[in-house]
């Protein structure tokens, strides 16, 4: 409980991560390496099918040991947060969104607001107008009293999403947002998150998994390119995003092109 | 809407289930008023009525309420936990284990209180084996839990249908009236409130985690809900809020599956509400099952548990053909 007062650590980095690998079974992820993200950044998670961007996200978020190293959330181990309490300051998009029983939109977003109610504590109208909010900010409005799965697996993943930003944490650990969703809301979620992370003042930050190397090279500050085989390449976009790298890591060779001052990559 | 508290509708709920004691206390083959049943009470009334009502009726009817809202309390829990809406008190074999026992007992011609007392230890029995197995590894996961319960189910299952072949004339029929469930036998109903009301203390600080636990385990870690210690209590909770059901009344069927899911069809699957809504409708059902089986072809006695499948099956058939309407 003293951890608790001396929360959050303002000066400290939103996230770090010190000399950290990852070993499943007998297999390695990722040989050690180190991070920090600021608040008002943006990292993306970038690598082959099974090369452990999950588990990496996870372990970032605290729900798995790392094997070796050490995970820092606002300057303090996860040993140090009380569950709830880290909560309020970081926030998980899990990849799958199970629902076996027949639940409503709103009522699912409000589930975000747990970790900032009491043990007895009721949601209020306050925390209600939170969640439709959310849910106008994913273009959900309207959609409060639906069922949530009489919806489009495009729709539940915004559902997800708003669910997300109702718990309001400082820091958003994304797997694959991307989920489901057209180009059009790709784009719109990807713009919502740089626009919350941007926002001055907030100390906000994101950390996600994306599949599109184009859209991480238009949204990233910070890339960890994970190869599949153990080796890790971390660091700033454009030292990452390089074509040779990344077509070793995805075993197949990309082409970079500069076009009207952006950089896409092609796959040959 | 949203689920905000909705005190009206949980006081509406312990009417109903006041009622179906009431009813329970004045219909029979002595048919009493409540004028009659209030003189009784006080202790005023003819001594034999009071006999009949206040030491077998009541009784009975207690036993009964307390047994419907263990059971749907247990079902609740247990939809919950395993994450499956096909979920019920009796799929982790809690109920297997308490028939071994009971049925073990009666083939060995012991007493009422050891046949409660061997069906409670089968129960536990069954809840130890379980945990132990599924929970050896270090894992916990709901496809293990799930597969071991319903194994070692399968295993009490084959052991009862062994004894009941083997049993003597006499003594199958007492065996088939245990597993089909029989609140008539019901001498001690009180310790079973007390473990309700307990359970019901117990989990309602937690009925939010709940709700959280129903987003998928890895969210609602996130969310800060300790997983783990919340599933390891939820299943010693619904296991002894079953086996206390099953020794006081045996294995009565449908009462666990079918409360919770009626419940979430008109309120919703708010846990808050879901819980202590649950409770109550299963007691009440329960008592009127229990009502109608002892006077529907009197003086022959009906099992209760065809009682309340007869009940259930035509209200949950109506409501779920009218959900898909009101939930959209």
């Amino acid at each position: 409980m003293n951890a608790a007062r001396r929360l959050p650590v303002d000066a400290a980095p939103l996230l770090e991560a010190e000399r950290l690998a990852l070993q499943v079974g007998e297999r390695w992820l990722c040989c050690e390496f180190s991070l920090s993200l600021a608040a008002g950044e943006c990292l993306v998670l970038l690598g082959p099918n099974g090369a452990g961007k999950t588990t990496l996200l996870h372990t970032l978020a605290g729900l798995r040991e790392p094997t070796v190293g050490q995970v820092r959330l606002g300057g303090l181990p996860y040993a140090a947060w009380p569950a709830l309490e880290a909560a309020r300051y970081r926030g998980l998009l899990a990849q799958q969104q199970p629902d076996p029983f027949a639940a409503g939109v709103l009522e699912t977003v409000l589930v975000g607001r747990h970790p900032h109610l009491g043990r007895w504590g009721w949601e209020s109208a306050e925390d209600v107008a939170i969640a439709r909010r959310t849910l106008a900010e994913v273009g959900l409005a309207g959609f409060e009293q639906r069922a949530v799965h009489t919806l489009s697996g495009g729709e539940r993943q915004r559902v997800a999403i708003a669910a997300l930003l109702t718990q309001a944490p400082r820091l958003f650990l994304l797997d694959e947002p991307l989920n489901h969703l057209d180009l059009h809301h790709q784009i719109a979620t990807l713009e919502l998150f740089q626009r919350l992370v941007r926002e001055p003042g907030t100390g906000r930050g994101s950390v996600m998994v994306l599949h599109d190397i184009n859209l991480a090279a238009r949204y990233a500050d910070h890339i960890i390119l994970l190869d599949g085989r153990g080796g890790v390449i971390a660091g700033d976009r454009d030292a990452v995003l390089r074509a040779d790298l990344l077509g070793q890591a995805f075993g197949h060779p990309l082409r970079r092109i500069e076009h009207e001052g952006r950089v896409v990559f092609l796959p040959d | 809407m949203i689920s905000a508290p909705r005190p009206l509708l949980l006081v509406a709920l312990v009417l109903a289930g006041g009622v179906s004691v009431l009813l329970a206390l004045t219909t029979g083959e002595v048919e009493v008023g409540l004028k009659e049943l209030e003189r009784l009470v006080l202790g005023r009334g003819d001594e034999s009525l009071s006999a009949i009502i206040l030491e077998l009726r009541l009784p009975r009817a207690v036993a009964a309420f307390v047994s419907g809202g263990l059971l749907a309390t247990a079902g609740a829990l247990m939809q919950v936990l395993l994450r499956n809406p096909l979920a019920d008190p009796y799929i982790l074999g809690i109920s297997g284990g308490a028939a071994v026992g009971a049925l073990g007992a009666i083939t060995l011609g012991a007493a009422a209180f050891w046949i409660d007392a061997m069906a409670f230890a089968g129960a536990l029995t069954a809840m130890l084996v379980v945990f132990g197995l599924a929970h050896g590894d270090g894992s916990w996961t709901q496809t293990r839990l799930l597969l071991t319960g319903v194994i070692v189910a399968a295993g009490c299952g084959a052991a009862v249908s062994m004894m009941l072949a083997l049993a003597s004339d006499t003594r199958v029929m007492p065996m088939l009236f245990w597993m089909m469930g029989d609140a008539s036998a019901a001498a001690r109903p009180w310790p079973a409130v007390v473990v309700l009301v307990l359970a019901l203390l117990a989990v309602m600080p937690f009925a939010r985690d709940l709700n959280v636990l129903a987003r998928g385990e890895l969210t609602a870690r996130a969310l800060g809900v300790r997983v783990q210690r919340l599933r390891i209590v939820l299943y010693v909770l619904a296991s002894l809020l079953t086996a206390t059901a099953v020794t006081l009344v045996g294995s009565v069927g449908f009462v666990g599956l079918i409360v919770p899911h009626l419940v979430r069809l008109v309120l919703g699957n708010d846990q808050r509400v879901l819980i202590p809504a649950a409770a109550l409708v299963g007691g009440t059902l329960l008592t009127l099952a229990d009502t109608a089986a002892r006077t529907m072809l009197a003086p022959q006695q009906l099992p209760v548990g065809v009682l309340t499948a007869m009940i259930g099956v035509p209200v949950f058939l109506f409501l779920l053909s009218r959900s898909p309407r009101s939930s959209t």
